[in-house]
Order: structure tokens, then sequence, then C-alpha cells
């Protein structure tokens, strides 16, 4: 019982980091029919922009978080949307699929030339020593992490439904026309949504980089987990993205712990083609407002 | 006497809690061009997506030639001999005018196997460029349907749904965006077409003067039932139409 | 119209290049060569599948994967290649029919999706059942076909061997895009629920689209399985995948000779970029992204754009012209 909760618990804390990249997935996918395809390279990116503002510039590490995070604000937020996205998006999704794929071959390799091919350590936010939870040896590390991306989540859904700014972007995500004659900048929500991905992005990269240490390839496997947990939950909506998240977190663990390790990377592929075969909308989604 | 090229019994279709089409029952005989007229929101659309096989209809039946074709694709419903057209532009943009026409017959012609190892035009270019001639478009024959005017779109479109020799071709808003001149041809074609071959029409449309100047029998739907029927001059001095139409 | 004669005629020379591009090359060029034709031939299955029929998959390599280890497990238990090929195709046949489904009820990404996690599970079952597919270590030892008088042990026989099977699956293709099942593939990809309405059975022809682009991937995957004669999961991961699709798009999606071309680039710009080392990868993904912002047709439709520019009078068969950009 204690291995169980502690699987389940550890599992949580790596799918609530996962739901941040997804939700950052789906809110781009309502905005502006983007499917990044370099989801998981958004994540890699700003651990390596953090490594470079403490290396290369000597900035402690709380400044050199800050750093980061705007740098891929304005990398992968701003400039994908401009020098990628509005160009393409006219030739059609799938061309602009076949961009994002480009876009994740180009981020992976520049930051293998340019940095290291080898894993680099990443200092960790939290300290990773155990805690006794209902007899379970829990780490502190995973708890906090949970916390806070849950925390993340809750403030975006709060910035989203209670604030001005976050009203017009559902506006503009749900209805363009509408919102235009309403009034509401479609695009610079549009833009505003771009930069949301990249600072969730960069968030979950600051939590899961410490367990994972910083390495060119490690968006192959988040981003196809952040896809699936989008898709399973439910593309059109943060709480489906989040519960995708959190479920793939604690079934992989369950499925690596009590069931098969080799196989481990199927079950989120299996769980993917099921939910599309039998419910396209996802596990949380309405069937309203995705058109396939 | 022979049965109906079309039967329509009781269609009844809901949206939740919106009954969009309450229980419409109406017959087209041979040769008949019939307009299906209503105010906006008056499940005209609807009740020929049922009929066509686009969407399901809680209760009713269809019934082509007396046979009951409920429930059936729309590519086996177009086999037994009913086309039809769509409301927005519905050519394949980047296929020539000559690819579109002769894809609207190639599956009435052959096998599976002849339409791979046969001849690549499924022996349809003479049926297709009289087509083409018909609707008087031979000189846009070898360009792409998308880079055509939007007249001529809906004329290939007309062309396509009449390719396979329907006996019953249901037309979506025709003259829906067509400028004049190329409304005169389209209703002019549709006419000598009719008179030609003895193909039945039921035509859904918001141009009065297309439908009242086009048809040889109206039926009026409001609140997805049928509220008057008859010729073109007594639906246009009918009372309760007039109200529907004025009432909203 | 383009001249059918002329068209004929380039078709020759390039042939006829193709014949004797290998002639007095190292060992090595004739490899890639060889690697190019094989390339090919899964983009031109994939180039049926989406190009024409319109529907993605991210899952050729899985193809590949799939004839390359049926031909190699049959041809190592001592069956000959022309007779292990021809089941291999069946396989990714039946396999790309199943595949197929999926795409009667989602579209665009959610397919692309399908289809990615598809690759991704072939992958897993090629490394982990050990038993029957070596696991990480591959197949090896394979033989290559011996035709009696004619042996293709020796890479410039094997060249011709495997551009003779080209010209073949070419002519195979070039028969199926012109027949009435290409046009149904190509209504298919510009407005399905029209096509519907017209007496085509949509289910059946999305279904068909896969199975053929499928057998395809098949047939490439028969070749590499005797051009390497080794085999091992990582050749075809999804990534290889993705680099198939480039071909595609590349060269020009729904255009006949788009896939020689967008494979000859592919395949060969490495080489050419050997020079900037680790950096080629970079180049290349940059290239694909500017290609795809000012030539999303692919670079058969710049060839056309210019021809238009430069012989306005010899007007362009229209749908080459326009190639068929990606919806």
């Amino acid at each position: 019982m204690s291995q169980f909760l502690q699987v389940l618990l550890s599992g949580l804390a790596t799918g609530s980091i996962y739901a941040l990249a997804a939700i950052g997935f789906a809110l781009v996918w309502q905005a502006a029919q983007t499917v990044n395809f370099a989801q998981g390279e958004f994540v890699m990116v700003p651990a390596f922009f953090v490594l470079i503002g403490m290396g290369f510039f000597g900035m402690p590490f709380w400044l050199a978080l800050a750093f980061g995070l705007a740098l891929s604000m304005l990398v992968l937020g701003y400039a994908f949307k401009k020098l990628i996205v509005e160009p393409i998006l006219p030739h059609g999704g799938i061309t602009l699929i076949i961009a994002t794929m480009a876009l994740a071959i180009l981020l992976k390799e520049t930051v293998k030339e340019s940095y290291s091919a080898e894993a680099q350590p990443f200092p960790a936010l939290f300290s990773n020593a155990p805690m006794n939870f209902f007899g379970a040896a829990v780490s502190i590390q995973d708890i906090l992490n949970l916390i806070v991306s849950l925390s993340i989540v809750v403030v975006l859904t709060l910035f989203l439904n209670r604030t001005r700014t976050g009203r017009s972007m559902q506006a503009a995500a749900q209805n363009p026309a509408v919102a235009e004659i309403l009034g509401v900048n479609v695009k610079r929500m549009v833009l505003y949504t771009f930069l949301i991905n990249a600072a969730l992005a960069s968030l979950a990269a600051f939590l899961i980089t410490p367990v994972y240490l910083a390495k060119f390839s490690n968006g192959e496997t988040i981003g196809l987990i952040a896809f699936i947990a989008a898709i399973v939950g439910g593309f059109n909506q943060i709480r489906g993205a989040l519960v995708g998240g959190l479920l793939i977190g604690v079934l992989d663990n369950l499925t690596a712990t009590y069931v098969t390790a080799q196989y481990r990377a199927a079950l989120p592929l299996v769980l993917l083609i099921m939910i599309i075969l039998v419910r396209p909308q996802g596990i949380m989604g309405t069937s309203e407002g995705r058109s396939v | 006497m022979t049965a109906p090229v079309l039967s329509v019994r009781n269609i009844e279709k809901r949206f939740g809690g919106i009954r969009a089409v309450r229980g419409v029952s109406f017959d087209v005989h041979k040769g008949e061009i019939l307009g299906l007229i209503g105010p906006n929101g008056s499940g005209k659309s609807t009740l020929f997506n049922c009929i066509l096989g686009q969407l399901v209809p809680n209760a009713g039946e269809v019934a082509v030639s007396g046979r009951d074709v409920s429930g059936m694709r729309p590519s086996d419903l177009n086999k037994l001999g009913v086309g039809r057209t769509f409301q927005q532009l519905s050519v394949f943009p980047r296929m020539s005018v000559f690819d579109n026409i002769i894809l609207a017959g190639q599956e009435h012609r052959g096998t599976m196997s002849s339409r791979l190892f046969g001849a690549p035009d499924a022996g349809l270019t003479q049926d297709a460029e009289r087509m083409i001639a018909f609707f008087r478009l031979t000189h846009l024959r070898d360009e792409l349907a998308g880079s055509l005017s939007y007249g001529q779109q809906k004329l290939v479109d007309a062309a396509m749904a009449f390719m396979a020799g329907p006996s019953i071709v249901l037309l979506d808003e025709p003259a829906g965006g067509v400028n004049l001149t190329m409304l005169a041809h389209l209703k002019d074609r549709l006419v000598t077409y009719n008179a030609e071959h003895g193909t039945t029409f039921v035509v859904i449309e918001h141009n009065m003067e297309f439908v009242m100047s086009l048809c040889t029998r109206i039926i009026v739907l409001a609140e997805g039932a049928v509220i008057a029927e008859g010729t073109p001059d007594e639906i246009r001095s009918n009372q309760t139409v007039i109200d529907a139409y004025l009432g909203g | 119209m383009m001249a059918g004669k002329w068209r004929w005629l380039l078709v020759a020379l390039l042939l006829a290049a193709a014949v004797a591009a290998p002639l007095g090359q190292k060992s090595y060029i004739v490899y890639v060569l060889t690697s190019w034709l094989v390339f090919a031939i899964a983009a031109m299955g994939l180039n049926l599948t989406l190009g024409y029929a319109g529907q993605i998959s991210l899952a050729q390599a899985s193809f590949m994967a799939i004839g390359a280890y049926v031909t190699a497990l049959l041809t190592l238990a001592g069956w000959h290649w022309l007779i292990a090929t021809p089941l291999a195709l069946l396989a990714c046949f039946v396999v790309g029919l199943l595949l197929g489904y999926p795409a009667l009820r989602v579209k665009g990404h959610f397919l692309a999706f399908v289809t990615l996690a598809f690759n991704t599970l072939v992958f897993l079952v090629l490394r982990n059942e050990e038993w029957l597919t070596g696991g990480s270590y591959g197949l090896s030892g394979m033989p290559r076909p011996d035709l009696g008088l004619f042996t293709t042990m020796r890479p410039l026989p094997f060249y011709y061997f495997t551009l003779a099977v080209t010209v073949i699956a070419a002519l195979a293709m070039w028969g199926i895009v012109r027949s009435p099942w290409g046009r149904a593939f190509r209504a298919l990809r510009e407005n399905p629920i029209r096509a519907e309405s017209l007496g085509l059975d949509t289910r059946r022809i999305t279904l068909l689209a896969f199975a053929i682009g499928s057998a395809y991937g098949g047939l490439a995957g028969a070749l590499v399985t005797s051009l390497v004669q080794f085999i091992e999961p990582a050749s075809f991961g999804v990534g290889h995948s993705l680099r198939i699709l480039l071909m595609v798009v590349v060269g020009g999606a729904g255009s006949f000779f788009g896939p020689f071309l967008g494979s000859g680039v592919v395949i060969l710009l490495p080489e050419v970029l050997r020079f900037t080392e680790g950096y080629y990868l970079i180049i290349y993904a940059v290239l694909v992204i500017v290609m795809l912002i000012y030539a999303p047709e692919g670079l058969i439709g710049i060839g056309a754009r210019l021809k238009m520019k430069f012989f306005s009078r010899s007007q362009v068969r229209a749908d080459m012209s326009q190639g068929a950009s990606l919806k």
C-alpha cells in the first residue's frame, strides 16, 4: 500500500508537469489552430536558456530562471508566432504541422551542436529529500512540484475566467469574428496565447529538468506525452489537459511498476488510439467546437 | 399510377429539445419541378439533409421510386438515381472541370476492378463533353474548377449532379450568390434539362422570383411543418404564407 | 498542356541518367543512389496516401519496417526474395487497411497522432519481441536476391535490380493515379462530402489509399533488407517517417514526380552538406521551414511556376502548375 501511494504521488507529480505543457499546447491549438509538434522542444529549450544565463552571464539561479522565462517567451512565443505560424498557417494545417516538426529538429540540433550533446545537471528548485507521507516515502520535490504546477493551473484558470484580458482571449479563441466585432483585439489575444504557452512550457521545464537532467533529446518524450494528455483529456479545455496529464503520469508509473517496464511507452499510445477512436472529444471534452 | 419518384413520410428531426422538422410528408412525381420554400430556420435544409442521408431523422421514411431508402449512405442513394447540389460551392477545386464531371459519372460505370484496370476516363469522355457543352463550359474544360468564377462553379456543380443520369435532383439554393445573367442561364439550363430528360427536381431557394418562375409546384415550410402547398400563383396569394414570411 | 511527347522524352532522359549515374562510381556512391531509389518508392506510396488522397500518415517508416522484417525473416528461412516480397507487400496492405480505419473517424492532426502512435508501437514491438525480431540487435545476414543469370550480390547489379523494381513500381503508380481510382483519391482530398454524394464510397477509397500507400512502404522495406543486409528497429522510428513525409512535401505532394525529386533532395542534401559536419540537420530544418513559407507546394511547384513565367505561351497543365499544396 505504501508503495502504491508512493507510485501514485510521484505519478501525479510528473503528470502535473506534463499537464502544463499539455495546457499550453491546447491553448495554442484553440487560439490559432496550431498543432505544435515542437511542444516537447519548447519544454527542453528553456532549461538551456537558464544554463546559459548561469554559465555564460554568471547570473544567480533565480535571475537565470527569470532570464530563461523571458527569453523563452520572446523566442518560443513571439518569434515562433511571427516567423513560423503567421506565414505558414494560410497554407493549411498540415503544412504547419510539418513546419513545427522541422522546428523541433532545428531546436534539438541547435542545442546539441551549440551547447552539448551530453546531459547537463540542472539545479533543483526543491530538495529531493524523502519525507514520510502516511507511511509512504515521498520526495519533497514531488510534493512541491505537484503543488506548484497545480497552483499555476489555478492561477491561469482564474486569469482566463476572471480578468477582462482572459475573457477576451477566450472569446478570440472561440469565435474570432464575433470577438472582433465586440472590439476585442483578436491578433493581440492570439499573441498572448503564444506567450502564455511559452511561459507554461518554461515553467514545466524548470520543474521537470532537475529530474531528467537537461538534454537536447528530452523533448521527444515530453512532447508526445503532452499531445496525448491534451487529446486524452479533451483538446478544448484546460480541465481536460490537466486530467489527461495527471492520468498519463499516474498510469505510466503504475504500468512501469506493476505491469511491464518494456511496454511502458506503449501505454499512453494505446490510450491515445482508443480515446481517438471511441471518444475523439476526449474524456472531459464536449463534442461542440471541435471539427475533425 | 406508378410510384412517386420521391416519397417523404412523416420526417421528424430533433436537435436536443428543438424539433427542427415536425412530421413532414410529401410526394414528388416524375418530371415535376418542386420548390421548397420557407423563412430562415423553417427546417428546409434539415429536411433536405434527412432525405439525402447526411442526417439521420428521428422518425419517418423516405422512398425513391417506391423503394425505402431510409438510413442509406449518400453514395448508395446516389447510385439509386438521386443527384444533388450543395448550398456552398461544392466542386473539386484542384481538379480540372473535365475531371470534376468525369468523377461524377465514373462510380456508376463498371466495377471496382474495371475502374482500376480499365480506361482512365471510364468511357465517359463523350458524355462528359456533351454535359460540359450543355452548360456552355467547353472553353473552361481544362481549367481548375477552383479558378472559375462563383457562377461558373455553380454550373459545374449542377453538371456534376446530372452526369450520372439521375431520376431526381435536389438543388440546395442554386441561385444563392449568382449574378442575374448567370441566373438566367442556370434557370434556362435547368428547364431545358427537365424538358429533354424528364428529370425531376426539388429546389430549395430563397430567391422568390427564381422559384416562382422555375417551379411547377411549391411547398411552404414554417417552423418545421408544411403550411401550404400549390402552384406558384396559389402560393403567391396564400394569406398563411404571407403571414409566415412577414411574421418572421 | 505539356505535350505528352516531351514529357516522355524527359522521362526517357532521366531514366538514361539513372542507368548511367553509378557507372565508374565508388561503391559508397552506388549505395547512396540505391537508397535514393528505395526511399523514392516509400515516398511514392506516402504521396498516394497524403498527396493524392489527402490523408496524413506519420507511419510510413513502420510499413518499411513490416516489409523489411517480413522479407528478412522469410529470406533467412530460405525463401527466395521474389516470393518473400509479395508476402511482405500483402502484410503491409492488410495492416495499412487496418490503419485506415481511424481515418474514417478522424482527420488532420488527430490522424497524424494516431499514425504517429502506431509507428511508435511498431517500433516497441520490434525492439521488445526479441524471439522474433532480434530486439535492439536486429537481424542480419539476409541474402540478396539471386536471379539465376543475374546475381545482385555486388553493389552495381543490386542498383540495377532496384532501378528495375522502381520503374515497375512507378509504372504501377502511374496506372493507379490516372485511373478512375486516382481521380477518386483526389476527390477524397478535395471534397469528401461532395464525392460521397456523387456515388463514391469514400470509406472504401480512404482505406485503399492507406493500404496501397503502405504496400509501397513495404516494398521499400523489402529492398532495404537486401540493400543493407542488416535491419534494426532504430532504422524505422518516427523520425524516419518524418523524413519520408518531408520527401513528399519537399518534392511536391500530389505530383507524380515529386517523390523522386524530394527523396533525392532529402537523401543527397546530407551528402552535399557533409562539410558542415554536425550542422547539416540545422541547415536542413531551416531550408524546410523557408520552403514551407515561400513555396508550400514543393519543388515541383517552383519548377512549374518558373516554367509559367518563362514559357507562358505553352500553358502547363492546370493541376500540375498549382501542384497540390496541402490542405
